[in-house]
């Protein structure tokens, strides 16, 4: 492995949440060192950690959720790259970045498959009621009541993919072959794609039965799922979000689902997690899901391979994979 | 109102239409004028006082053709009591519950829903497993008893894509349940009652080697003598503790006593379960796993599919008195026998 000119192993930054276990840190460690505020003896404050540390810090690891901010930035003056565990990286401080040329690596595609499975997934349990039929039988009400509620067919339904990107395709492939008829939205239209693109979301939703999210939030993004767009998707209109919780207006979403003006809602994130808002618990067309689009074994391995990959690949000046693009 | 000692055509001459003793699932739901057609009557067994034969021997000289469902038999004994039955209308997807060996014998037409379920059926399919492998519902019951806050994050899933995936019985919901599979990233091999030229996904000629070289398997197949507890412990075995079952075909193709013992002592992964060996009855063992997701045998219903029903079941009996070909012919020829 590639050292330092005193033949010490390179230095990596940590930063991450407190309770974060961390998986692959010891394989980490015998590749690089790691400088973690948390495991500092006596304890001390990141802010403080980060100062004393900032002459030698050329690379942060960070663990999502953990935000990056600009003020920590400002910390490390010989900050070249920021390596993130996620496929979001609305947690760091994209402009600073830009501003100080500092390279932001993510998760990129290797969550992908595995959110997409997820989305599906949910939509298929709220349109055929599969959770509910489950409890069902768990209450012992298919003896008792008889046949459990209809569900709707996904072949014909129109499905509206909010964010074309690397989630979004994959989505896209899957809900196809179930006969579902793609259109999407994104920033840009994508040139070599056949769906119908529409340039705003509220086009999206009157032209869509379901509406999947699973663009990225910026500043742009954020509530862009607002009450006019949830209007426009109808009453029967089925939302999946395994984007981001801020994606859509959450307090609209749970009033409109509340009182019958939306079909039904399959979400893996919320505004305040792990804070769901409750009135959602008792809704059998609401399905909902603890933020683990991501949480398979096979997710991690992939991840871990990753961020080895361009830990190693910066420290030998070697091409990074998944560098986050800047507007 | 039924007219128990009518034994002549109804008072416009119009031609009857038999219902067994169990109303057809789409009466329940929608109303028992859900097959209604200007052209036809029913006559409706369940709705009478008397026990199925007697009623069968007041109307026998009426009935020409019969319209049933899977919770209401066709046996030899009932075709017997019919001496002008010459055809049977299902609702359902299976034949098990027709003797069609007696329909064959006396030259009784069968139409069933053909094709029209495939999809449902695959979506489910595919709902299931993915409900299995990743959790949901049982995610979605952690959420909703408030769980996420105190206890922090819900065990990891496994992945779908990559598994291998074996079909047992590779008919229409087989083959869209392949197609669906394989845009999710799966392989897929399959066991059927003969091997299928055209089709480019691997053979195994019994369902032991199948299993061995598979993480999920999917029942798809009808109930016959032969498949009858086809999925026993030897199966079971072959497929593993890191294997999935999902079964949207008879609750009957699989030993559940087995199965049952398998999930409840780790021996397989998990099973997705929309059919049982005696519903509505589940084994209460079931219950308390979280590895297993349970539909009440409703694979196949969704508004969608029961309005193309409502069409071909009211097309067929229509083609029929009007000496039309039937829309969804059965081929007796091809069946083989289930004893019931």
């Amino acid at each position: 492995m590639a050292t330092d000119e005193d033949g010490a192993l390179p230095i990596v930054l940590v930063h991450r949440p407190a309770n974060f276990h961390f998986p692959f840190k010891d394989r980490l460690e015998t590749q690089f060192r790691l400088l973690d505020p948390f495991d500092s003896d006596p304890p001390e404050s990141t802010h403080s950690f980060f100062s004393r540390h900032a002459a030698s810090v050329r690379v942060l690891l960070c663990v999502d959720p953990e935000p990056i901010s600009g003020d920590l930035i400002s910390l490390l003056p010989n900050l070249h790259l920021i390596v993130c565990s996620s496929a979001g990286v609305d947690h760091v401080d994209l402009q600073e970045c830009r501003r100080r040329s500092i390279a932001v690596t993510s998760a990129g595609k290797a969550f992908s498959p595995d959110v997409a499975d997820l989305a599906v997934g949910l939509l298929i349990d709220v349109l055929r009621r599969v959770s509910a039929g489950d409890r069902y039988v768990r209450a012992r009400l298919w003896a008792r009541n008889g046949e459990y509620q209809l569900g709707s067919k996904l072949g014909g339904k129109r499905v509206g993919i909010v964010g074309l990107g690397s989630i979004g395709t994959e989505i896209a492939k899957r809900l196809e072959s179930f006969g579902c008829a793609i259109s999407y939205n994104s920033r840009k239209k994508k040139p070599y794609v056949h769906f119908p693109w529409h340039k705003n979301v509220y086009d999206l939703a009157i032209n869509s039965d379901i509406l999947v999210v699973c663009c990225a939030l910026t500043e742009e993004t954020h509530h862009m799922i607002n009450k006019d767009v949830m209007t426009a998707l109808g009453k029967e209109g089925v939302i999946i979000n395994v984007g981001r919780g801020d994606l859509i207006d959450e307090k609209e979403l749970v009033q409109l689902l509340v009182i019958g003006e939306l079909g039904g809602a399959g979400l893996d994130v919320f505004e305040n997690e792990p804070d769901v808002p409750e009135e959602l618990f008792g809704l059998n067309n609401v399905v909902l899901s603890p933020h683990c689009a991501v949480a398979t074994p096979e997710c991690f391995d992939a991840l871990e391979e990753l961020i080895t990959a361009n830990l190693k690949a910066y420290f030998s000046s070697n091409p990074l994979q998944s560098l986050v693009e800047f507007e | 109102m039924a007219v128990e000692s009518q034994s002549h055509p109804s008072q416009n001459h119009l031609p009857y239409v038999l219902i067994l003793n169990k109303p057809p699932p789409a009466f329940l739901i929608f109303g028992d004028h859900f097959y209604n057609s200007p052209k036809f009557h029913f006559l409706k067994a369940y709705e009478s006082p008397l026990p199925l034969p007697q009623f069968l021997l007041a109307h026998a000289q009426s009935v020409r053709a019969i319209l049933s469902s899977g919770s209401a038999p066709v046996t030899a004994d009932t075709i017997r009591l019919l001496p002008h039955l010459r055809l049977v209308v299902t609702t359902s997807q299976g034949l098990n519950h027709i003797d069609l060996a007696e329909c064959r014998r006396r030259g009784i037409a069968v139409a069933g829903a053909g094709n029209i379920y495939s999809p449902d059926c695959a979506d489910s399919v595919v709902g299931l497993l993915i409900d299995v492998l990743r959790k949901i519902s049982a995610a979605n019951c952690f959420v909703k008893q408030g769980l996420w806050p105190s206890q922090g994050d819900y065990p990891l899933g496994f992945k779908l894509g990559g598994k291998r995936v074996g079909i047992v019985g590779l008919g229409s919901i087989g083959s869209e349940v392949a197609k669906r599979l394989e845009a999710f990233g799966c392989s897929i091999s399959y066991n059927s009652r003969n091997k299928k030229p055209l089709v480019p996904y691997p053979f195994y000629p019994n369902v032991v080697e199948l299993a061995a070289n598979c993480d999920v398997l999917v029942i798809s197949c009808a109930l016959t003598d032969e498949t009858h507890h086809l999925i026993n412990k030897e199966v079971l075995s072959a497929l593993g503790k890191d294997g999935v079952i999902v079964n949207i075909a008879r609750g009957s193709i699989i030993d559940e006593k087995e199965l049952v013992r398998c999930l409840v002592e780790g021996e397989i992964r998990g099973a997705g379960l929309d059919v049982f060996e005696h519903e509505p009855d589940v084994p209460v063992e079931l219950f308390a796993l979280d590895n297993v997701v349970m539909s009440p045998h409703n694979a196949v219903f969704t508004r969608e599919s029961l309005e193309e029903l409502r069409k071909i079941v009211v097309g067929n009996l229509e083609a029929f008195f009007a000496n039309e070909p039937l829309l969804t012919p059965v081929c007796l020829d091809d069946q083989p026998h289930f004893s019931g």
